[in-house]
C-alpha cells in the first residue's frame, strides 16, 4: 500500500509484535485478576476502533457510542440468564420474581437461542445506530449539533434502561458471571482466560476489518467527508449513505465489545451508558491516535491499564489526571502519541533538548524502493 | 382551568431554570460555535458560592442583621465567580483550539471533570481564596493606566499585581477558613442551602399555591434575560458581540477586536451559568455533580432553538419544560381523563420524569426532521449553514 512508507510500516510491525508478544505472554504471566482486566481492556479496544471510524476517519464525533455498546452487553447478558433459568420458577430469571412478573417480556423470547444471541449482539446495536444516524445526518447535522444529540440520546438510553425494572431489572443490571455457558459458570477461571482469548482474537479482526474498510475507496471518501463535506457532495456522492453505513458499523462493533466487556466483568447495568464512559472512550483514541486504527488500540489499552494502576493507588488523583489527558491531548499532542511518533516527533524532541543535531537537508525529497520521487 | 394554570406554572418554572442556564450557552455557542461542556460546573461554583455566601452571612457578626438578603448578594458573588473562572477557561484553554469545535468539546470535558474533582478534594475556603486572586489578578491591569503597562516596567507592574492578587488570595482563604469552620476541610458530601424565612411558603393566588422560590426563579430569569437583551441591544459592546456573531471575518476587518468580544461574551456566558447555579442551590441540596443533571437539558434548548436568537432560546426551554411537566407528571391524564385506553397506557408509561426525558427526546428528534436547524435558523448563503 502506498499509504504504507516504510518508516510507517516499522512502527507499525514494532507495535504488532510486541502487542502479539503481550497477548501471547499475558495468560501464563499474569494472574487471573489481571488477565481478566487486560481481557476486558482489549474488549475496550474493538469499541475504540469504532470510535477512530466515525471520529478519526469521517470527522463525526460521537458521545453516545455507549449505547451501542451496553446493548450488546444486554444481549449477551439476556441470553445467559435465560440459558441459566431453567430451575427458577416459571423457568424466567429469578430478578422478574421480585417485581412480581411471572411471563417473560416478549423481546426476550428468541434471546433463548444462541445463534439469534451471535447475530443480535451487532447486527441490533448497528441497527439502531444505522436508524439514529440516517435520522441525524439526513438533515445534515453535524459538528457540534452531532455531538450533544447523541450524548443526549445516551443520557435518553441511559434514563429508560435505569427506570425499567419490570423489563431489564433497572438500575441493578443483569449478572452474568453467576450464570451457566456450556456447563461452566461464566466467571469461573477457565471461562474467563477463554474470553481472553476470544477478545484477543476479535480485536485482531476487528483490526482487518476497520482497515478492510478504510483501505480503499470507501475510506477515501470517508476521509472527504472528514476534510469537506460539502466538496464530497458536490463532486456527487451522498454523504449521508457513507455516514450512516460507517456510523452503523461503529455501533456493531461497539456491541461486540460492550458483550465481551460484559462476559469479563459479569455485569451489565446502565452504568454502561453514563456519560463520562462514553467520552472515555473519545479520549482513548485521541491519546492514541486518531485516523491510526492501531493507535486507537493502543490507547484504549494503555489508558484504561493505567487507570487502573492510578485508581488502586490514589483514587482522588485519576479525576484529575483525566482532566488534564483530556486538555493536553487536544492542545499538545492533537495527532495522538502514535501520529506524533510517525510525524517524527520523538526526533524533534531530541532536538529541542539539543541532545541531537538537526541532519536534514533542503528540500528533502521522499524516495521510494525504486528511487523514485515521491510526489 | 385551575389545573392549566398549575401546570402552566411548573413548566414555567421548570424552564426558567433550563432559560437561564442555556441562555449563557447559546450565546456562546452562537458567538464562537463552541459548546461548553464544563457550563454545568460553571453553575455547580454558582451554587457553591451560594452557599459560601450564606454561611459568611451567618456566621460574620456585622452581615448578621441582612441574613435575610443574602440570595440577591448571592447572584452577584456567583455572577462573578462563575465568570472569571469562565474568562480563565476561555484564555487558557479555548483560545487555543479556535477553530476546531469537537477539539473543544473534549478539552471543556476536561475542565469540568477537573473542576468537580477540584470541590471534592479541596477545601472550599481556599478555593474561594483561589478565585478571589485569579479575579483580581484578571482584573487588575483594567484600572491600571495603558501607558503604565506598555511601558518599560510593565511586566514588573503586572507581575505586582498578580503578586498582590496572590497575597489577598492567600488572605481570603486564611480568613474565610479562620471564621467558619465548616468550610476549612474538603468534602465531598452535598450541602443545602437553606432559603431565608420570606422565601419559604407559598403565595395563594385563585386557589392555587405558588412556592414563592420557584416565583423568585422565575423573577431572576426574567431580570436576567432583560438585563441581556438590554445588554445586546444597546450598548456599544453588545453591538459588537452580535456582528461578530452574524459574521466574524467582517467584524474583525472593520476594526472590532473580537478577541475582546470572545472574553466579553464568555465572561456573561460563564457568569449566567453562575445565576442559573443560584437557582438550583434554591431547588436542591449542592453536590460536585449538580450541573450534569442540568446541562443535557441545556443542549436540548441550544438544539431546539437555534442559534443567535434570544428568542428561539426562550421558546425552547419554556416549551421544553411545559412539555417536561405535562409527560412527567401524568397531567395529561388528569385534563383528560377518559382518553383511548392504548393512548392512555402509552401516556401512563411515560409519566415519570426520567421517562419524559425520553419522550422529549423523541420529539425533538422528529422536531429536527422539518426544521434540522432549529426553530429560528440564522439566514445566510453560505454552503455549511
Amino acid at each position: 500500500m502506498s499509504i504504507f512508507s516504510t518508516k510507517k510500516s516499522w512502527i507499525n510491525l514494532t507495535i504488532w509484535v510486541l502487542l502479539i508478544a503481550l497477548i501471547i505472554a499475558a495468560p501464563s504471566v499474569l494472574p487471573v485478576f489481571r488477565l481478566n482486566l487486560l481481557g476486558r481492556y482489549l474488549s475496550l479496544a474493538i469499541v475504540a476502533l469504532g470510535v477512530d471510524l466515525i471520529w478519526g476517519f469521517t470527522g463525526m464525533l460521537s458521545l453516545g457510542q455507549g449505547i451501542f455498546f451496553a446493548l450488546g452487553g444486554y444481549c449477551a447478558a439476556m441470553f445467559l440468564q435465560l440459558n441459566s433459568s431453567g430451575e427458577f420458577p416459571n423457568g424466567i430469571p429469578e430478578f422478574f420474581g421480585l417485581y412480581g412478573v411471572e411471563k417473560l417480556p416478549f423481546f426476550w423470547e428468541p434471546f433463548k437461542s444462541s445463534i439469534f444471541t451471535l447475530i443480535s449482539i451487532w447486527l441490533i446495536p448497528a441497527i439502531i445506530a444505522g436508524l439514529l444516524g440516517y435520522l441525524v445526518f439526513r438533515n445534515r447535522i453535524k459538528g457540534v449539533y452531532f455531538s450533544i444529540l447523541t450524548q443526549a440520546a445516551l443520557l435518553v438510553f441511559f434514563n429508560f434502561f435505569n427506570g425499567q425494572q419490570k423489563l431489564i431489572n433497572g438500575t441493578n443490571g443483569l449478572k452474568t458471571d453467576v450464570t451457566q455457558l456450556f456447563g461452566q459458570m461464566v466467571g469461573s477461571e477457565i471461562m474467563q482466560r477463554w474470553f481472553f482469548w476470544i477478545s484477543a482474537v476479535l480485536v485482531i479482526l476487528a483490526w482487518f476489518f476497520a482497515r478492510w474498510i478504510v483501505r480503499d475507496r470507501f475510506g477515501n471518501i470517508l476521509i472527504g467527508i472528514r476534510d469537506d463535506e460539502a466538496r464530497v457532495r458536490f463532486t456527487g456522492y451522498n454523504p449521508v449513505i457513507f455516514k450512516t453505513i460507517i456510523f452503523s458499523i461503529a455501533g456493531g462493533l461497539a456491541g461486540i465489545s460492550g458483550a465481551l466487556y460484559t462476559v469479563q466483568s459479569g455485569i451489565v447495568s446502565p452504568q454502561f451508558m453514563t456519560v463520562p464512559f462514553s467520552i472515555e472512550m473519545v479520549v482513548w483514541v485521541a491519546v492514541g491516535g486518531r485516523g491510526t486504527l492501531l493507535g486507537a488500540i493502543l490507547g484504549a489499552v494503555l489508558i484504561n491499564y493505567a487507570k487502573s494502576l492510578v485508581s488502586e493507588a490514589l483514587p482522588a488523583s485519576w479525576m484529575f489526571i483525566q482532566g488534564g489527558l483530556f486538555i493536553l491531548v487536544v492542545t499538545a499532542l492533537p495527532e495522538g502519541v502514535l501520529g506524533w511518533i510517525r510525524k517524527d516527533g520523538p526526533k524533534k524532541l531530541l532536538f529541542l533538548l539539543g541532545i541531537n543535531k538537526k541532519l536534514e537537508t533542503y528540500p528533502s525529497l521522499e524516495v521510494n524502493e525504486q528511487g523514485e520521487v515521491k510526489s | 382551568m385551575q389545573l392549566f394554570l398549575e401546570s402552566l406554572f411548573n413548566g414555567v418554572a421548570i424552564g426558567s431554570v433550563l432559560l437561564v442556564a442555556a441562555l449563557g450557552l447559546a450565546i456562546v455557542f452562537g458567538l464562537m460555535g463552541v459548546i461548553n461542556l464544563a457550563h454545568g460546573e460553571l453553575m455547580m461554583l454558582g451554587a457553591y458560592s451560594t452557599y459560601i455566601t450564606q454561611l459568611i452571612f451567618k456566621q460574620v457578626s456585622f452581615l448578621k442583621p441582612y441574613y435575610d438578603l443574602y440570595v440577591i448578594v448571592a447572584i452577584g458573588i456567583a455572577f462573578l465567580v462563575s465568570g472569571t473562572v469562565g474568562i480563565l477557561l476561555e484564555r487558557t484553554v479555548i483560545r487555543r483550539l479556535y477553530g476546531s469545535p469537537l477539539e473543544t468539546l473534549l478539552a471543556t470535558w476536561g475542565v469540568s471533570l477537573i473542576l468537580q474533582q477540584f470541590v471534592r478534594s479541596v477545601p472550599l475556603a481556599y478555593a474561594s481564596g483561589l478565585v478571589v486572586a485569579l479575579f483580581f489578578g484578571l482584573f487588575s491591569p483594567l484600572f491600571i493606566s495603558d501607558n503604565l503597562l506598555s511601558g518599560a516596567k510593565g511586566k514588573l507592574i503586572r507581575a505586582c499585581a498578580w503578586g498582590f492578587s496572590a497575597l489577598l488570595g492567600v488572605a481570603t482563604g486564611g480568613i474565610l477558613s479562620s471564621l467558619v469552620s465548616k468550610l476549612s476541610r474538603a468534602s465531598a458530601r452535598n450541602v443545602d442551602v437553606t432559603a431565608p424565612s420570606w422565601m419559604r411558603g407559598g403565595i395563594d393566588f385563585l386557589g392555587i399555591t405558588f412556592p414563592k422560590t420557584r416565583l423568585l426563579i422565575i423573577l431572576i430569569t426574567v431580570i436576567s434575560v432583560l438585563v441581556v437583551i438590554a445588554f445586546l441591544d444597546k450598548t456599544a459592546w453588545g453591538i459588537r458581540i452580535r456582528a461578530v456573531t452574524q459574521n466574524r471575518p467582517m467584524s474583525d476587518c472593520l476594526g472590532i477586536s473580537t478577541e475582546k468580544v470572545d472574553i466579553i461574551t464568555f465572561g456573561i456566558g460563564s457568569g449566567l451559568a453562575g445565576v442559573a447555579g443560584v437557582a438550583v442551590s434554591l431547588l436542591g441540596s449542592v453536590g460536585p455533580n449538580v450541573g450534569g443533571n442540568y446541562i443535557v437539558g441545556c443542549f436540548m434548548v441550544v438544539v431546539l432553538g437555534g442559534v443567535g436568537n434570544l428568542l428561539g432560546t426562550i421558546l425552547a426551554s419554556f416549551s421544553i419544560g411545559i412539555m417536561t411537566d405535562l409527560i412527567g407528571a401524568g397531567r395529561l391524564l388528569t385534563i383528560w381523563p377518559d382518553m383511548p385506553s392504548p393512548l392512555y397506557s402509552t401516556i401512563d408509561f411515560f409519566a415519570t420524569t426520567s421517562m419524559a426525558r425520553v419522550m422529549i427526546f423523541a420529539l425533538i428528534v422528529i422536531f429536527l426532521q422539518f426544521k434540522p436547524t432549529g426553530m429560528f435558523p440564522q439566514k445566510g448563503r453560505m454552503v455549511e449553514s
